[in-house]
Order: structure tokens, then C-alpha cells, then sequence
């Protein structure tokens, strides 16, 4: 037989195909990246840049603050504020998606076979929706003048609208709504894994609904559990959009206060530690996520 | 086996929750559908149907000019994605380990794992260097940013229909004499070609939605429709947004539907 190049590639081939795809990623994914760690660590321009300096200034002030006055160090209070929220929200947005993508999950999975992929694709039509529609569709709902300010109004439940728009409630519902596919796929995967014998086996021998669910259900569909809340966490937590949009300017989430420092802030340095602490934060959460998806199933139940 | 339909399919409530969840996610897009035919420009009062807001959608030339780019940034960067996903595919798929294939795939991945604004300060910053440098301006900086971004969604539904394709095919082709280029354009090409396609719909839809990084990379003048539309989110609302909104989304669903019917074809 003679050779085929691309589909018996040796390591050098395989290399070389791999070659345009990774060197468009190393110059607009990754390699930039360290770029940014260099820049933390530098002293901000007066228009917005960089003055090549070495400074540990802009890492000092995640954190710290200086009093302009006596010059004392506290902590920055506005930085921790927004830290909590952005973690808290993430936290909530999972929780929430999680509470609504578990029972949605196994709807779907227990329609006949033919229809799930129906179920499953109405599910995901929202989710290739552009972020700003959806949180544009959001905040047409809740604000004022809003659907169901306006609903509520125009039957005399209320007289003055209820404020929802610019509150960290309202992000909390955009986030759970824009993400909430991402939990639902992967709660659906386990679950269309799962063998329904071990249920009725359960269930003959007089196991409670509740207990079937909580003893035999959740155990079985945990990875499912795990890799949807990953999936939600990791966007929840660098989110930029939604409390853009929908906090209004004064909830700011850790997305927004990166950008502000390239913005108005005119702060480089200061931006760069902050997005290399937004990346920390997920990678620690990547290895939590690791260290759960390899822990031995088998022992755990044995 | 005819299986016993088992009471707990009916886990009390659990119809309930899902059809909330169901009808809270199509209620907020569905609002906008149903008001972008509002003649009146409110949400209390229905003034019957029109195409006004439509109409000055069409005839408003930002958004004819920001679609346009929108457009021609999505169609480049999922061609230039969907190749170089192509040729790693081939590299990566049907083969045992090898050396490096771990980086390979961290590397593939890494716009899935970063969060957005993180990848966007990243070359906002990069690009800043670039811009100085030789003085270019132009759209290459925010078709490379999408290229790079989009390539992990091309290359997964690649990968997928490789892994089904039977090699047999193909080493057949070659016992008969078919020099490699031959067999990868005879045989493997137009086997994996749904594949291909698949990836490059998810790459274009992927492109369209890619706000935060295009928000940080472009310079002044290259709204794209998506960061056009969150700019406007700071005025006050008209329902020429819920215009463009429905028209965004129609174009989402047919490019995701062609994208779905694309991967379930079986191969053979």
C-alpha cells in the first residue's frame, strides 16, 4: 500500500497541517495573553497606553488603595465590592440555571425519541441569538416602560412601574436567561446516558419518588451537573454585556471594570492585572472542575 | 424491547418547570417580533400592524453600512477559520497519540476556556502595538481576532464527521493507484464536505454574535451590527431596534437550521 499523507500523517505532517490554524491562534489567542502580563506590570501612559517602566503599581491597585491625602494603604473597597458581585452573580446565575435546566433536561430526555432533537433545538434557536438581542430582549421586558410594566399598568395591578432595569437583580435574570442553554446540554447528555432499568429496579422495590430522584437520579447525572456549571460559571463571571446593558453603569461587573480602564480609566496597567485576575479566577475553577471530573466514580459509590 | 413507560418520566412538576422555562425563553424574543410590527411606538398600546419600522430600518444607512461589515467580517473569518480547522482536523482525528497533540488541542481550545474580555484587552493591547508599528488601521485586525476566535466551533463539528468516516474508502482509493492529492479530492473532501459546512455556519453565527472582542479591537468607524446595536442601547429605544433585532434573528435560525440538518446527514 502506498502512503497517504493526509490521513496516515506522520508527526511531522500532522504538524505542518496544524500549522496556519495555530499560528493564527498564537498570534490572536494566546500569544497576546502573555503580552498582558508584561503590561501589568508597567506604568500607565497620561493618554491611555503604557510608559515602559517597571511597576508593580498596577497589581497594587486590585487590591489597595492610597489615601491622596497621607498616602495610607486600604484596601480598594470599590474593587472587593465589584469582585463580590461579579462572584455572587456568577454563583446565583448558576444555581438558577441549574434549578430550571435540571427538570427541562428531563422533559426533553424523556420525550419519545423522535421529538427530543425538536425539544433540544428550540432549546438551542435563543442560544445562537446575538448576546446583545437577547439582553436587549431582556431589558424590553423589565424595563418601565416595559412588557410587563406595561401589562400590569394597563389591568390596575400597580400604578407606578416596579424598577427592575439597573439592578443587580436584572442581571441576574439576563445572565440566567442567556446561559441557561449551557446547562441544559450537558444535563440532557447525562441524562440520555442513563439507564432507565436502574430507575425501575428503584422504584419495584418501593423507593419513593423523591428518593429515586435524590438517591439514583442526581448521583447518576452529576457530570452532567459538573460540565453545565462550569460552562455557565466561566462566561457568568467574565460577563461584559449583560451587566452592561442591564446594570445600567452603576453595577458594574468585573467585565465592565477591565474595559473601563481602556476606556475612560486610562489606566493599561491597572486593566491588564484585573483581566489576568478574571483569568485566575477561571482557571481555578477549570481545576476544581478537573479534580471532580477525575475523582473515581466507582469509590465514591462503593 | 418495549420498555415500560415508567411513572417517574412524570416527575411531579417537572413538566410544569419546563414548560416555564420554555416560555420564558421565547418570551423576551417573541416581544420584540410581535412589537417590530407595532404601528405605534409603545408597549401599552397596539396601533396595528405595519412595516414602518422596517421600512426605516432598510433606508437607515448606519445600519445598511454596519450589516455590510458585519457581513463581510463573518464570511472571512469563518473561511479563513473553517480551512485551517479543516487541515488540523486531518492532523488530529483517526490517528493514535502523538507527540504534541495535547498542545495542539489546548491551543484549538483556548478561545473556549479565556473569557471574552480577557482575549479582547489581550489584543486590544496587542493590536495597539501593530497599529503604531506600521500604521494600518484597516478591518485585517478584526478579521484575524474572529478567524482565531471561531476556529475551536469550526474545527468540533470537522472532527466529528471524521471520526465517523470509515478509512477503508480512502485506502482503497490508494491500492488503486490514486496519488494522495487525488484521493483526499476524490474521496475525503467530498465525504467530510458536511462536515465542512456544518463548521463553517457555526463559525459564521459565531462571528455575528462576537461583541465584547470586537467592541475592544475596532477603531473608529468599524461598528460591526452587534456593537452597533449595544452603542444604541445608551439612547432611547426605538422599534427600528426591534426591526433589526428580528431580522439578526432570522438570519441566525436559518444559518443554525442549515447548520443542524448538515451535521445529522449520515455518511454514505
Amino acid at each position: 500500500m502506498r502512503p497517504l499523507p493526509l490521513n496516515h500523517p506522520t508527526t511531522l505532517s500532522r504538524w505542518l497541517l496544524s500549522t496556519p490554524a495555530l499560528v493564527i491562534l498564537l498570534l490572536a489567542a494566546s500569544g497576546p495573553l502573555l503580552i498582558v502580563l508584561v503590561y501589568s506590570f508597567l506604568s500607565p501612559g497620561p493618554y491611555g497606553g503604557v510608559v515602559w517602566e517597571f511597576s508593580t503599581e498596577g497589581w497594587f491597585q486590585v487590591f489597595f488603595s492610597r489615601d491622596i491625602f497621607d498616602d495610607s494603604v486600604g484596601p480598594a473597597y470599590a474593587h472587593w465590592s465589584i469582585f463580590w458581585r461579579s462572584v455572587r452573580l456568577a454563583l446565583l446565575t448558576t444555581l438558577f440555571a441549574a434549578l430550571l435546566g435540571f427538570p427541562t433536561a428531563w422533559f426533553i430526555a424523556t420525550r419519545p425519541a423522535g421529538t427530543r432533537e425538536l425539544w433540544l433545538f428550540l432549546v438551542t434557536i435563543p442560544f445562537w441569538t446575538n448576546l446583545v438581542i437577547r439582553t436587549f430582549a431582556i431589558q424590553e421586558v423589565i424595563r418601565n416602560q416595559g412588557l410587563i410594566n406595561s401589562v400590569l399598568l394597563n389591568i390596575g395591578l400597580i400604578n407606578q412601574p416596579i424598577q427592575m432595569l439597573y439592578t443587580d437583580f436584572a442581571i441576574l435574570v439576563g445572565m440566567t436567561y442567556v446561559f441557561l442553554p449551557l446547562m441544559v446540554l450537558p444535563l440532557y447528555a447525562s441524562m440520555d446516558k442513563l439507564d432507565g432499568r436502574l430507575l425501575e429496579a428503584a422504584y419495584d422495590l418501593y423507593a419513593s419518588r423523591m428518593r429515586v430522584l435524590w438517591h439514583i437520579i442526581l448521583p447518576l447525572v452529576k457530570p452532567g451537573f459538573i460540565a453545565g456549571s462550569i460552562l455557565v460559571f466561566i462566561p457568568a463571571i467574565g460577563a461584559y454585556v449583560t451587566p452592561r446593558i442591564l446594570g445600567g453603569g452603576r453595577h458594574l461587573m468585573l467585565g465592565n471594570l477591565i474595559e473601563l480602564q481602556f476606556g475612560q480609566g486610562r489606566n493599561w496597567p491597572l486593566g491588564a492585572a484585573l483581566a489576568l485576575t478574571l483569568l485566575v479566577i477561571v482557571l481555578v475553577a477549570l481545576l476544581v472542575y478537573i479534580r471532580l471530573v477525575m475523582r473515581d466514580p466507582e469509590r465514591e459509590h462503593g | 424491547m418495549a420498555r415500560r413507560t415508567f411513572a417517574l418520566n412524570r416527575l411531579p412538576g417537572f413538566a410544569l418547570i419546563a414548560g416555564i422555562t420554555f416560555f420564558l425563553l421565547y418570551l423576551p424574543i417573541l416581544t420584540l417580533v410581535v412589537f417590530s410590527f407595532n404601528a405605534e411606538a409603545s408597549m401599552s398600546i397596539w396601533g396595528g400592524l405595519s412595516l414602518d419600522w422596517y421600512r426605516a430600518a432598510f433606508t437607515n444607512r448606519t445600519v445598511q453600512e454596519v450589516s455590510l461589515r458585519s457581513l463581510v467580517i463573518a464570511v472571512s473569518a469563518a473561511s479563513v477559520a473553517t480551512t485551517v480547522a479543516t487541515l488540523a482536523a486531518l492532523a488530529t482525528t483517526r490517528t493514535a497519540a502523538f507527540r504534541g497533540q495535547t498542545l495542539i488541542y489546548a491551543l484549538i481550545h483556548q478561545p473556549l476556556m479565556v473569557p471574552e474580555i480577557v482575549t479582547g484587552v489581550a489584543l486590544l493591547i496587542f493590536f495597539a502595538m501593530i497599529k503604531v508599528y506600521t500604521g494600518y488601521t484597516g478591518l485585517a485586525y478584526l478579521i484575524a481576532a474572529h478567524s482565531a476566535f471561531c476556529i475551536p466551533f469550526a474545527y468540533l463539528p470537522i472532527r466529528a464527521r471524521l471520526q465517523t468516516m470509515d478509512i477503508t474508502l480512502e485506502r482503497a482509493a490508494a491500492d488503486l493507484y490514486a496519488t494522495p492529492l487525488q484521493t483526499f479530492r476524490r474521496i475525503t473532501l467530498p465525504l467530510l464536505m458536511p462536515g465542512i459546512l456544518a463548521g463553517f455556519m457555526l463559525a459564521f453565527v459565531i462571528s455575528l454574535d462576537t461583541v465584547v472582542i470586537t467592541e475592544l479591537v475596532k477603531s473608529a468607524g468599524q461598528d460591526t451590527l452587534a456593537t452597533y446595536m449595544l452603542g444604541q442601547m445608551r439612547r432611547a429605544v426605538t422599534p427600528e431596534m426591534y426591526a433589526i433585532s428580528t431580522l439578526f434573528l432570522l438570519l441566525s435560525i436559518v444559518a443554525v437550521s442549515v447548520f443542524f440538518l448538515l451535521s445529522r446527514q449520515r455518511v454514505g
